[in-house]
C-alpha cells in the first residue's frame, strides 16, 4: 500500500498529467497518420525528452507508443491501410466492414479491444510485480548476459525466412557498440585513426537513421497516393460494449500480447498471427474471417495493443529491451543516471508501478480522445505522403542536432537513412541493429564483469537461472531447426 | 470481397517475401563484413599475455565473424532464390535508392545552413523550397510547408528549449532582438 501511495505521489504532478495528455493525444494522431509510426515519433522526440525528468519523459514516450496503436486501427479499418505496421492485421476484417457500412461498429470494437489489450496486460505486470521484485535480483551478471543472448537469439529466429539477414544485422548492431574506446584498457577499436569515431557510434544517431530519415527518404522518393476517407456516420459506443460478447476472444488476444510482449524480440506480430489463428479455429464459423468477422478485429487489436506494457516488464526488471521503442526508452533511463533492472525494482518500486499506473491512465485517455476525436482525426489520415516525408526530414534534423549540434552526427544519420531505406524497400528487418547495439553492449559488459568467476564454459550455465534460460536457448535452437526442417519437407511433398 | 478475402495470407505477417534486389545488399554486406575482418589485426589492439576473450578485440571479432557467417548464407540464399523466383526488379530498384541521394544532399545542406542562417529562417526557407521542389507547386500547400517548419521551431526551440544554436547572421540584430532570437529561434 505504501508503495502504491508513493507512485500516486510520483504522478500527482502538473508536468506528468501534461506529459500523459500529450502522449496520449499525440500518440493518437502519430498512429493515424499512415507512414508515421510510433518508432519514428519516439527516435524524434528522444533528445527533447532528455531535458525532461525520467517520469515525465517516459510517460511521453509510453504515451505515444501505447497510444499509437490505437489510433493505427482507424486507417486501417477506413482505407485499408494500417496506420501502423502492427495494425495491418486489422485492415483484414475492418476494411470489409466498412465496405459493409459498418465503420463505426468496427471502429469502437478496434478501440474497445485495443483498451481490454492494454489494460490487460498493465493489470498482468501490476499483479506480477510482487514476484517480478523476488525474481530480479536473482539475476546476476551471467544470468543478465545470457537473457541478453536468448534475446538475441530470438530476434533471429522471429524473423522467418529473414533469418541469415537478421543475424547479419543483429552482428553489425554489436560491431557498431564497439566502435571508439574499450571502456577497460582504452584501447581504440574501429576507429581508422578518425576523431569522431573515437567516442563511439552514438545509439540515437542511428536510430533517428534508421527509422525517422529513411522513412523520410522512402516517402520523398515514392508517390503520394489518393484515399478518400469514408463519412462514419453514427456513434461510437456500440463496439465497445460488442467487445465483452467476445471474451473468448478478447482475453487469449491479450494473454498471447502480453506473453509475446515480455518475450524479447517477438513482439506485436507474431501476438496478432497466433490471436487471430486461434479465434479462427474457435471460431462456429470460421468462413468469416478475412470478410468482416468482428473477431478479427478484436483479436488483431486486443494482442497488439497489450504489448507495450508487456515489453517494458524485461526492461524494467533486467534492463533488456525486448525491440526498437524500449531499445529507445533505455537511453532515456541512461540520461538521467536510472539503471533498470533487478535493483530498480528493489530500491524504485514506487518509481516502477508509477510508470505501469501511467500507462493504465494512457489507456482511458487514449480511448476517451478516439471517442471525441475520430472524426476530425480523418484529415490527418489523408496528409500526402510526400508532404510528410518533408515534415519527417526537418523533424528529424531536431532530433540529430540537437543532441551535440554536430555535422557530423547528422552525415551519419543520413548514411544510417539511407541503410535503413534500402532495408525497408527491401522489407529487411531494421530492428536487429538496434538490438545487437544495445544487448551487444549489455552482454559485453556483463561478459568482462562475470569473467572473474567463470574458469569454464561450464560455470556460465552452474546457476539455477543461468541453467534456466540457456535451457531456453537450446529449446528454441532446436525447435527452430525443427521447424525449418518441417517446413522443408512439407515443401518437398 | 471474397476474392479479397482469400488473398489474405497470414503467413505475411511473420514471414516477409523477397525482392530480388536483395542480392546487391547482400553482395555489399558480405563485402563489408570482409573488409572489416582484414582489418581485425590493425584495428584492434591485441594484449599479451591475456586470454582471447579478455581481449579488447574480443567483441568485435565476435561481430565481424559474426556478420561474414551470416552474411556468406544470406548472399548464397538470395542468389539461390534470385535463380528461382521472381520478385522485382534490380537495376529499377537500385534507382530509386540512388534517387534518395538528393534528399541527402537537401538534409545536410540544411544542417550546414543552420548555424549560419538561423534555424527559424533556414527551417521556413528548406520547408518552402523542399515543398515546392517534391511537387507542390501550388501556394497554399507550399505556405503549408512553412507553417510545418514554423511550428516545428516553436515546439522544439521555443517551448521545449532543445539545444539548437543561433545564427550567425542574428549577430547583425539589434541587442535585445538579437538575444530574443538566439534564445527562441
Amino acid at each position: 500500500m505504501d508503495v502504491f501511495l508513493a507512485s500516486i505521489e510520483i504522478i500527482a504532478r502538473l508536468d506528468v498529467a501534461l506529459a500523459l495528455a500529450i502522449g496520449a493525444t499525440g500518440g493518437v494522431v502519430i498512429g493515424a497518420i499512415p507512414g508515421v509510426g510510433p518508432a519514428i515519433a519516439i527516435a524524434i522526440l528522444l533528445p527533447a525528452t532528455f531535458a525532461l525528468e525520467p517520469i515525465v519523459g517516459l510517460t511521453l514516450l509510453l504515451g505515444v507508443y501505447g497510444a499509437s496503436m490505437f489510433g493505427g486501427a482507424i486507417p486501417a479499418v477506413l482505407i485499408n491501410t494500417p496506420g501502423t505496421a502492427v495494425n495491418a492485421l486489422t485492415t483484414y476484417d475492418g476494411f470489409p466492414m466498412t465496405r459493409r457500412g459498418e465503420a463505426p461498429r468496427a471502429l469502437s470494437l478496434a478501440y474497445g479491444a485495443s483498451f481490454c489489450g492494454g489494460i490487460f496486460s498493465v493489470l498482468c505486470f501490476i499483479l506480477l510485480a510482487p514476484v517480478l521484485a523476488k525474481v530480479a535480483p536473482m539475476f546476476g551478471s551471467r544470468e543478465i548476459f545470457l537473457a541478453a543472448l536468448l534475446g538475441m537469439v530470438l530476434v533471429v529466429v522471429a524473423h522467418r525466412g529473414q533469418n541469415m539477414t537478421a543475424g547479419a544485422l543483429l552482428c553489425f548492431g554489436i560491431f557498431l557498440q564497439t566502435i571508439g574506446l574499450e571502456p577497460v584498457r582504452y584501447s581504440k577499436r574501429f576507429t581508422f585513426d578518425q576523431t569522431f569515431l573515437a567516442s563511439g557510434v552514438d545509439l540515437i544517431v542511428v536510430v533517428l537513421g534508421l527509422f525517422a530519415l529513411s522513412q523520410a527518404f522512402v516517402l520523398l522518393i515514392g508517390r503520394d497516393e489518393k484515399t478518400e476517407t469514408p463519412d462514419i456516420s453514427g456513434g461510437l459506443f456500440s463496439g465497445l460494449r460488442e467487445v465483452f460478447r467476445f471474451p473468448k476472444v478478447v482475453l487469449p488476444g491479450a494473454g498471447f500480447g502480453t506473453i509475446m510482449g515480455i518475450i524479447p524480440g517477438v513482439g506485436e506480430f507474431t501476438a496478432q498471427f497466433l490471436s487471430y489463428t486461434l479465434a479462427q479455429k474457435t471460431s462456429k464459423d470460421p468462413s468469416r474471417f478475412g470478410k468482416g468477422a468482428p473477431e478479427g478485429v478484436i483479436a488483431s487489436e486486443s494482442a497488439n495493443n497489450a504489448v507495450p506494457a508487456a515489453a517494458m516488464i524485461p526492461l524494467l526488471a533486467l534492463g533488456i529491451p525486448g525491440e526498437a521503442l524500449t531499445a529507445m526508452m533505455l537511453s532515456v533511463f541512461y540520461v538521467h543516471n536510472v539503471i533498470p533492472g533487478p535493483n530498480l525494482f528493489r530500491d524504485q518500486p514506487d518509481f516502477v508501478l508509477a510508470l505501469y499506473l501511467c500507462l493504465l491512465i494512457l489507456n482511458v485517455l487514449a480511448l476517451g480522445f478516439l471517442i471525441l476525436a475520430t472524426k476530425p482525426l480523418l484529415k490527418a489520415i489523408v496528409i500526402p505522403n510526400r508532404f510528410l516525408g518533408m515534415a519527417i526530414l526537418t523533424l528529424s534534423f531536431v532530433g540529430v542536432y540537437s543532441l551535440r549540434n554536430s555535422a557530423t552526427d547528422c552525415l551519419i544519420a543520413a548514411v544510417f537513412g539511407l541503410l535503413g531505406l534500402v532495408l525497408k524497400r527491401l522489407k529487411l528487418p531494421v530492428v536487429p541493429i538496434i538490438l545487437g547495439m544495445v544487448l551487444g553492449g549489455i552482454m559485453e559488459t556483463k561478459f568482462r564483469t562475470s569473467l572473474p568467476r567463470i574458469h569454464s564454459p561450464l560455470d556460465f550455465v552452474n546457476r539455477p537461472i543461468a541453467a534456466i534460460i540457456f535451457t531456453m536457448i537450446v529449446i528454441v535452437l532446436a525447435f527452430h531447426i525443427w521447424s525449418l526442417l518441417r517446413a522443408r519437407r512439407a515443401k518437398g511433398h | 470481397m471474397s476474392e479479397q478475402a482469400e488473398r489474405h495470407d497470414l503467413s505475411e505477417l511473420i514471414e516477409a517475401r523477397h525482392h530480388r534486389a536483395e542480392i546487391v545488399f547482400g553482395i555489399i554486406s558480405f563485402a563489408a563484413a570482409l573488409i572489416l575482418l582484414s582489418q581485425i589485426g590493425n584495428q584492434v589492439t591485441w594484449v599479451k599475455n591475456l586470454r582471447f576473450v579478455q581481449q579488447p578485440g574480443f567483441w568485435p571479432v565476435v561481430a565481424i565473424v559474426g556478420m561474414t557467417i551470416f552474411g556468406a548464407f544470406e548472399l548464397y540464399f538470395t542468389w539461390r532464390r534470385n535463380r528461382t523466383h521472381g520478385g522485382g526488379r534490380v537495376l529499377s530498384e537500385v534507382a530509386d535508392w540512388a534517387r534518395a541521394l538528393e534528399y541527402v544532399v537537401w538534409f545536410m545542406a540544411y544542417v550546414f545552413a543552420v548555424p549560419v542562417t538561423g534555424y527559424l529562417p533556414t527551417t521556413m526557407v528548406f520547408c518552402a523550397a523542399l515543398t515546392w521542389r517534391i511537387g507542390y507547386r501550388d501556394t497554399r500547400t507550399v505556405l503549408l510547408g512553412v507553417l510545418t517548419g514554423v511550428a516545428t521551431v516553436v515546439v522544439f526551440k521555443s517551448l521545449l528549449g532543445v539545444r539548437i544554436p543561433g545564427g550567425a547572421v542574428y549577430e547583425y540584430l539589434p541587442p535585445a532582438l538579437r538575444n530574443f532570437m538566439i534564445l527562441y529561434f
